[in-house]
């Protein structure tokens, strides 16, 4: 490997692994002793050893492998020293990657296995409560603080550090493998990884702090593309990939200058990121190669109709349709469903959106619907075509107040001025 | 419609919470006022010193009685109410759901009773 802009301060240097290889780190340690609370411990310990070394001795030529040497040893101290109230019996397994007598030091980066993939599966098991699942994963496999995690829930840090380390010692004690699952099981198990990281990017895109929010999305959004790269046959996990890049590529092109949502037909396309796109069409058009649409191609598929907007000025209202049915078909969620009315009034008119949007009825009772915001928006657009003031006015009232989001409202809110003045 | 959310939750949760902790809960319950603050939904809200010191007082029986203690003896104790303006029941769950404390504990919603205008008989 050749370094290429690679720091040359230690200290940079190691921040730079820090925020790298973290999870390649930590799922190496975690794989052997199923202990991910001891395996961060000790690469804790390593990175601050690193911190002590490097500035004296150089950066070493594997720093990676310098790290897991570190570590491991660590954990081999730890464990004679008595108070191993980590490691049972596996030990021996720890020194695995040492076996060979020359140790990880010696290895280029590329050869060090990578094992995040086992480390996420684990993240998702199906024992673990799944609203853990993605504050897990964020964790140990992109090394995000708690408090940072905790914040974009809306949720005081101390309750999420309890659930993770509850979330961590079930994992050890219940012997919660760390194995990819066998073929028959894959599907159902890969759908909760991917869930998970999707919940990584979509979470709360309304905080104070929106860069760090951002910061999360682009995260979620490698972190499906390693899932990607190393499933590179499961027609979702590219699927997944794709669907995220799209929209990480309109990210600077979602807010106006008063921080008003600008939804995806009124966007400036110039703000889209053109590379995000082109990668996002490779990784679908590979899924599609193979044959088995699903929930996640379907979506990332519907984006990429919008997206050709970028090249020729117009959306294929048509297709989204019927690419919206075939989501339906699939995946019947109240949320397609009002989506796809949307649709249906772009390419036939205001008059069949709303006969496609009581097709939502069928999904949602009445109760349900007083609480599902997209449907009282929606509403309120096509009532204000078809000229119905008042209920436009009504829709979109009601739809404010079920919003918690500030420029989703902000947005709501010049919708239903503009519909009163036309009046 | 005027709602009062009432936040119960596990107050021994707390008992081993590290300033940081605390500061970091201040953050988050900060962040939610300020989103009910800028939905103009904000009425009031208050932070509640722990169920021990509670006192309470009934005069069911004719006789005034003084409990030292919260009314009801069970795991999760009142720790905080959030008063808001909002249009509708669904509104209010809207904004219950995004509560902090929904995540460690439980939060009751409740309407008003409280005549329009206020309470007629107040001084």
């Amino acid at each position: 490997m050749t370094p290429v802009n690679q720091p040359k301060d230690p200290r940079a240097k190691a921040a730079l692994i820090a925020r790298e290889s973290y999870g390649r780190l930590v799922a190496i340690l975690a794989s052997r002793t199923s202990d991910i609370a001891a395996a961060e411990d000790v690469l804790a310990d390593a990175f601050t050893k690193a911190m002590e070394k490097w500035p004296k001795e150089g950066i070493p030529q594997n720093p990676e492998g310098w790290l897991i040497t570190v570590a491991t040893n660590r954990m081999k101290d730890i464990a004679k020293s008595g108070h191993s109230r980590t490691y049972g019996g596996s030990l021996e397994d720890v020194y695995m990657p040492l076996s060979d007598g020359s140790g990880l030091n010696n290895l280029s980066p590329d050869e060090i296995p990578d094992e995040r993939l086992r480390l996420m599966f684990t993240c998702a098991h199906p024992a673990l409560t799944s609203s853990i699942h993605t504050p897990l994963m964020m964790q140990t496999v992109l090394g995000f603080e708690v408090a940072d995690i905790a914040s974009a829930y809306l949720m005081p840090s101390a309750t999420l550090a309890q659930r993770l380390v509850r979330a961590k010692r079930k994992i050890k004690d219940a012997g919660i493998p760390f194995t990819l699952p066998e073929q028959a099981d894959m599907t159902p198990r890969l759908t909760a990884v991917l869930e998970a990281v999707y919940g990584a990017y979509a979470l709360n895109w309304d905080q104070q702090d929106l860069d760090r929010t951002k910061d999360m999305a682009s995260e979620a959004t490698y972190l499906a593309s390693v899932i990607a790269d190393l499933l590179p046959e499961e027609p979702e996990a590219l699927g997944l990939a794709a669907l995220l890049a799209f929209s990480l590529a309109r990210r600077d092109a979602r807010q106006d200058q008063t921080n008003g949502f600008i939804p995806l037909e009124m966007q400036d396309t110039s703000k889209w990121d053109r590379m995000l796109i082109r990668r996002g069409n490779v990784l679908l058009e590979r899924a599609v190669n193979l044959g088995s649409p699903a929930r996640f191609q379907l979506e990332a598929l519907i984006q990429s109709l919008h997206m050709s907007r970028a090249n020729t000025g117009q959306t294929d209202w048509l297709q989204i349709v019927q690419v919206y049915d075939a989501l339906i078909q699939i995946a019947p969620t109240t949320g397609a469903a009002i989506a796809r009315a949307a649709a249906v009034a772009k390419a036939h008119g205001f008059e069949a959106g709303l006969r496609a949007l009581d097709t939502v009825h069928q999904l949602a009772s009445k109760a349900d619907l007083n609480h599902l915001q997209p449907y009282w928006a929606t509403k309120a657009h096509l009532m204000r075509q078809k000229g119905d003031t008042p209920e436009a006015r009504k829709g979109y009232e009601k739809a404010i107040s079920l919003t918690t989001d500030t420029s989703v409202r902000i947005w709501l809110e010049k919708e239903m001025e503009t519909a009163a003045a036309k009046d | 419609m005027r709602y009062t959310l009432f936040l119960y939750s596990d107050e021994t949760a707390f008992a081993d919470a590290t300033p940081e902790d605390m500061d970091q809960a201040l953050r988050v319950f900060g962040d939610y006022i300020n989103q009910l603050k800028e939905a103009g939904v904000f009425v009031d809200t208050d932070w509640l010193q722990p169920s021990a010191t509670a006192t309470t007082i009934t005069k069911v029986g004719g006789e005034r009685k003084i409990q030292d203690g919260p009314y009801a003896d069970t795991k999760e104790q009142l720790g905080g109410t959030f008063v808001i303006d909002v249009p509708d029941l669904d509104a209010a769950m809207a904004w219950a759901e995004k509560c902090p404390s929904v995540h460690y504990g439980h939060v009751e919603v409740r309407a008003s009773a409280m005549p329009k205008g206020g309470n007629p008989y107040a001084g």
